[in-house]
């Protein structure tokens, strides 16, 4: 299925979790933090929380700033 | 008999329940390498940095991450919500960098730098927004320090909204300009502090080199948050020294009370006693 990651499309796999998701994408997830359709998804449920087709996510890390 | 004086010693810097060992907050963008990013904030002796939220770079990622180059147990990260043009994308940002800071286990967690700006240009806070952000980050726990302008009247508005400290520019974003309005920071601090002598008010933005920071500290600001003056500096590193000279100076200059300003002169040495002893009228 298609998910949008950060405004792209991203095939995963059916059933997915978020978890599984920043795997695939090979990200330090405990460098990033997540939204799902606007709402965050708090790292402890990153294992349980089940994407669907057309999911908007956010991925989000810290950068330099001021 | 001579007593050394440690002015650092029992003047920490305490905003909502952190107490930080500098009056200097200092920004980790625009460095030109993370190296250097480093290296200044250890020169400037700050306990506290800011930090923006963005969007991983999925695609194009060279496998460096600012992390890898923060010390975790040394700084208290305080998450920004720079960029932000509404309330929606201010709150949304406050509560993913909570997350992030709570994964890596940082005191800054439960405080955001909240921005909320009117426009590209002048990068000036939208006041409206930026109170009604307030009230909604301040209902969902998080200690918020206000960026906003040298306005008394916002200000005050913003410590009521339960702001844990505003944060007053100098002078546009990165401008450089230094403090363009002394007498309005004057005033923020007298409204602010009429009440409460320990409520923090913090010169955010505008610093363009290290006398800047001593004129706020010598106004008697509680602190200075910085970047730019630092990471667009020649040396950075140098620069950082400079800065945390100036903040320490402008300090204790402030606290140990400076001689009023005269329109004629006081002479240092004595009248009495010079030679010859004609003097012209």
């Amino acid at each position: 299925m298609i998910v949008s990651v950060n405004g792209d499309s991203q095939e995963v796999m059916e059933n997915a979790s978020v978890a599984d998701l920043l795997q695939l994408l090979e990200l330090n997830a405990a460098h990033v933090a997540v939204e799902v359709n606007r709402e965050l998804i708090p790292r402890e449920q990153h294992q349980q929380y089940r994407l669907s087709a057309g999911d908007q996510l956010e991925i989000v890390t810290l950068v330099g700033g001021g | 008999m001579s007593t050394e004086l440690d002015v650092s010693t029992n003047d920490w810097l305490q905003i909502g329940s952190h107490r930080l060992d500098s009056r200097l907050i200092v920004g980790t963008g625009k460095y030109d390498t993370y190296e250097l990013m480093a290296d200044s904030l250890r020169e400037s002796a700050t306990h506290c940095i800011t930090v923006a939220v963005r969007r991983e770079r999925l695609y194009d990622q060279h496998g460096q991450n600012i992390l890898d180059y923060i010390d975790l147990n040394r700084y208290i990260l305080l998450p920004n919500t720079a960029g932000c043009y509404n309330v929606e994308d201010a709150v949304r940002t406050a509560r993913l960098g909570r997350e992030i800071l709570r994964g890596l286990e940082n005191s800054g967690a439960d405080w955001v730098k909240l921005e909320v700006l009117g426009d590209s240009k002048t990068l000036l806070p939208d006041p409206i927004a930026t109170l009604k952000a307030t009230e909604q980050l301040v209902e969902e726990g998080f200690q918020v320090l206000c960026y906003t302008t040298d306005d008394p009247i916002v200000a005050r508005q913003l410590k009521n909204a339960g702001a844990t400290a505003v944060m007053p520019a100098g002078s546009p974003i990165g401008s450089g300009q230094g403090i363009l309005n002394p007498n309005n920071i004057r005033i923020c601090m007298e409204y602010l502090k009429a009440d409460d002598p320990n409520y923090p008010v913090i010169v955010d933005a505008g610093v363009g080199t290290a006398s800047d920071v001593a004129e706020a500290m010598e106004l008697g600001v509680d602190g200075v948050l910085l970047n730019t003056a630092i990471a667009h500096a020649k040396d950075p590193v140098r620069m950082s020294h400079a800065m945390r000279l100036a903040c320490e100076a402008g300090r204790s200059a402030y606290l140990s009370g400076r001689i009023p300003k005269r329109l004629y002169a006081t002479a240092s040495s004595p009248e009495d006693g010079v030679i010859g002893g004609a003097r012209p009228r």
